[in-house]
């Protein structure tokens, strides 16, 4: 037999190791330490309010890739609906002088409609996500050419821009947003009944669906957040580019899907969170800033950020195959 | 020459939560037929899973002909003569009987190392001819009946020079006819010195066709007899491991109103017209073969499964029952047939997989109560006696009998006034069962009416006030409590027209997505 407390602290030890997220936290803050040491240009409340902006927009997109990904699914289309939305709600600010908020709300309305479209191919036709998304991000961003014709949308009023540009108490307000979607998002899938029956049908849809869960419902559900916070980057992201442009967001669904990955969600469903995925983003995003203060080639970024995905999935591999053993 | 051609030593084998094999020895000789008998979960298919390379040992010593072997994969164990004679076969629909039986090793010819057409002809109609069958060698699979298909399996083990085969209930889909064809096979097979390993549940076949019995149960050997030695009830007993009459709590309760009503309920080809009534405190057991129709139905009362006619009612609830959400509306749990991919969330701890059907009784208005959810999850390990670690245990770490009571929690955690149970003993063991059987005993007791079907013969007569036998998707038969036996139910289940195709019932997780409303 063994001892009351080792047995207690290898429990411990089991929990903390079984919480993911507070691992990647752990790895993330020695990274930052790390980084304040080799470049103490880092830790300037300059420089980290910069990074923090620059990731708040993934952020947001990352967090309607959450609940996606925990279903099973995945949004190819993310990047496609930002570029979409910003043209869009551009577009109704320069050339149709639409009040600012109206402009927005039209806007984020057209991220929600490409989701609720994305779900009705992958729910009511049965398409797989990758198939149904991928064809919708060619979809959104072919009109993005169209409405645009390559060039730029400018210029927006000032109340506007402020949404990118501004600060509020010194805080950028870009940053604002990100954490409030981040503290809804994270209420709405850890306390709401609507948060837990995505993680059962992420976990078991079948099992779901006998214990009288409406699957379709909730799959529907999460490709219309995802469309909704795609929308809500959009606006972000023109308003502190100052311009809406064809060529936005390239790449930013794989971006965001390997920020909920490293943040500890499994690509087979019914696992992730918010606050690792708020990790997963703020950590790519220190990455491509300590490369910047490190003077590492830009080229080079990319195949870092690489790796660290492949690393911080090839950990969590072997956590749970532990688990399970 | 060495007499005895396979011979595993003490082997183990264990799963997480489980030791599957417990030192499990087992010979064939040449020219044997050597049954294994046991109920599902005793270890069968793993000892089966290990000689064909599908699994490895974690302990014992496998002997091949007097050498000691070590098989690591299907492939492997195919070359050194272990065959393995699939249920579902794995033949080539659109080839022929010869092309299938030597795919992969055309014997070649000439300079361009063509495939020889007419030896492969002549070899395979050598081979079939060999076990006492005609069949043209040039027929497509598809042409074929199960049968057929069967023997053509048997050709393809024989030409690879196998001198073990493996048959996993091989009568599961042959009619009676076939039955006396297929043993034909195997007596041939015999006298070319084969040694056949036959698992069937079908004792009546077992004891016509072996020539040895051995006797597994909770992955331990029991016995090994020479059929002369030894009764079918004797069989039975060990395999069972008690006096069959002990295991199942007497409950006697006087049966109350109807509380579920079917009527003429029909799918496709898989239900045909079936009716039925449940009372309140009832134990309606449902007795069939696999494919007989049995999940179907029960799926189908569930709201689970579309139908194409007929009605479910319940007492409780004014509506007909449709879909899934009315049934738990009305007060119906089911306990799928598979635990693992119809009944469980794997990844996730004990706790919210036995809230997962009343998160709305957990939370108020949209919010979840962490508290409450926390109390009915306790109360029901608690009740149902489910050994865990702590609440947030993950589900893929119990034992089977204790995921099985945690499906069964989360119904219970419904207070539902019916319970459809389908197999839900299959593969946990015997104290996991008993458990089950009590606490059947206890609901009905209460006044749950419960539906309950099983492959298990002995534990159908044993729990049910009255029984049900399906068979082709339709109810051929209804047997009291005082009436009912194995004979008169297994003679119901194989009614002649018993479908010789063998019709599919899988449920694939897929298809089911598919079809959810």
């Amino acid at each position: 037999m063994r001892s009351n407390s080792t047995s207690v602290i290898r429990s411990l030890g089991q929990r903390v190791f079984k919480a993911r997220e507070s691992m990647i936290l752990v790895v993330f803050i020695l990274f930052c330490v790390l980084l304040g040491i080799i470049a103490p240009k880092f830790l300037t409340v300059r420089n980290i309010t910069n990074v923090v902006r620059q990731f708040s927009m993934i952020t947001i997109v990352a967090v309607g890739m959450t609940f996606v990904i925990i279903t099973g699914g995945i949004d190819l289309s993310v990047g496609g609906i930002v570029a979409f939305v910003g043209v869009s709600t551009a577009w109704l600010l320069v050339a149709e002088h639409f009040p600012i908020w109206l402009a927005i709300l039209v806007g984020i309305l057209l991220g929600v409609l490409v989701g609720f479209i994305n779900g009705l191919l992958i729910v009511k036709i049965g398409l797989p996500p990758f198939i149904a998304t991928l064809g919708m991000m060619q979809v959104s961003r072919g009109l993005v050419l169209a409405l645009t014709k390559g060039y730029p949308i400018q210029p927006f009023p000032q109340n506007f821009l402020n949404i990118g540009q501004g600060a509020l108490w010194f805080i950028p307000i870009p940053i604002l947003i990100m954490l409030g979607v981040v503290v809804i998002a994270h209420i709405f899938l850890s306390k709401t009944t609507v948060g837990r029956y995505i993680y059962y049908v992420g976990s078991n849809p079948v099992a779901a669906n006998l214990s009288g869960i409406n699957v379709k419902r909730v799959l529907f559900t999460v490709y219309i957040l995802a469309g909704l916070t795609s929308g809500v980057a959009a606006v972000i992201l023109i308003a502190r580019l100052s311009s809406a442009q064809s060529s936005m967001a390239l790449g930013w669904e794989l971006d965001a899907i390997a920020a909920v990955v490293i943040g500890g969600a499994s690509l087979s469903g019914g696992e992730g969170s918010i606050f690792g995925t708020l990790i997963g983003a703020a950590m790519m995003g220190v990455i491509r800033n300590a490369l910047i203060l490190l003077h590492v080639s830009v080229y080079w970024q990319n195949v870092v950020i690489g790796l660290v995905i492949i690393a911080a999935v090839t950990i969590d591999r072997l956590r749970q195959q532990r688990q399970v053993g | 020459m060495e007499d005895t051609i396979l011979r595993m030593k003490s082997i183990n084998k264990m799963f997480p939560g489980v030791q599957a094999l417990d030192e499990v020895s087992f010979e064939v000789r040449r020219g044997e037929v050597h049954a294994i008998l046991g109920e599902n979960g005793a270890g069968k298919s793993t000892l089966m899973k290990i000689l064909s390379g599908a699994y490895r040992r974690d302990g014992g010593e496998i002997e091949l002909n007097g050498q000691p072997v070590e098989i690591y994969n299907p492939g492997h164990a195919q070359s050194l003569g272990i065959a393995m004679i699939y249920q579902e076969f794995n033949l080539a629909p659109h080839l022929s009987v010869e092309n299938n039986i030597f795919i992969g090793r055309e014997p070649r010819t000439g300079l361009f190392a063509l495939v020889d057409q007419r030896k492969i002809h002549e070899q395979s109609q050598k081979l079939i001819n060999q076990l006492g069958i005609e069949l043209d060698v040039t027929r497509r699979i598809n042409t074929l009946n199960v049968c057929q298909q069967q023997i053509t399996e048997i050709a393809k083990a024989l030409s690879m020079k196998s001198h073990v085969m493996i048959m996993d209930e091989p009568t599961s889909a042959l009619s009676e006819s076939e039955v006396k064809t297929l043993f034909m096979v195997i007596r041939h097979l015999k006298k070319e010195g084969i040694g056949i390993i036959y698992i069937s549940h079908n004792l009546g076949e077992v004891f016509e066709i072996a020539d040895r019995i051995t006797i597994l149960r909770d992955g331990r050997k029991i016995d090994t007899r020479v059929v002369g030695e030894i009764t079918p009830d004797q069989a039975v007993q060990k395999m069972v491991g008690r006096n069959i009459k002990d295991m199942y709590a007497k409950h006697e309760v006087p049966l109350g109103d109807v509380v579920l009503k079917v009527s003429g309920l029909n799918r496709g080809k898989m239900l045909e017209n079936v009716s039925f009534e449940l009372r309140s405190g009832e134990v309606l057991g449902i007795a069939g073969l696999l494919g007989s129709g049995r999940t179907e139905l029960i799926r189908a009362v569930f709201g689970a499964d579309r139908k194409d006619r007929g009605t479910v009612e319940v007492a409780a609830y004014r509506q007909e029952i449709n879909r899934i959400q009315d049934a738990i509306r009305g007060g119906i749990g089911l306990v799928p047939e598979d635990r693992i991919e119809e009944g469980l969330f794997l990844g996730m701890p004990v706790r919210s997989n036995i809230s997962a059907a009343s998160i709305r009784d957990v939370s108020s208005h949209w919010f979840l109560n962490g508290k409450k959810e926390r109390a009915l999850a306790a109360r029901y390990v608690e009740r149902l006696e489910i050994k865990i670690a702590g609440l947030e245990q993950l589900v893929l770490n119990l034992s089977g009998g204790n995921q099985q009571k945690a499906v069964l929690a989360k119904w219970l955690a419904r207070s539902p006034q019916i319970l459809l149970l389908d197999d839900p003993t299959r593969g946990i063991d015997v104290g996991a069962k008993q458990a089950i059987y009590r606490l059947i005993g206890e609901l009905a007791a209460t006044g749950v009416g419960i539906v309950f079907v099983s492959s298990e013969l002995p534990e159908i007569l044993g729990i049910s006030d009255r029984i049900l036998v399906m068979a082709g998707g339709r109810i051929k038969g209804q047997l009291s409590k005082a009436e009912a036996t194995q004979e008169k139910i297994m003679s119901l289940a194989t009614i002649s027209d018993f479908p010789c195709a063998g019709e599919s019932q899988e449920h694939s997780g897929r298809k089911q997505i598919d079809e959810i409303q």
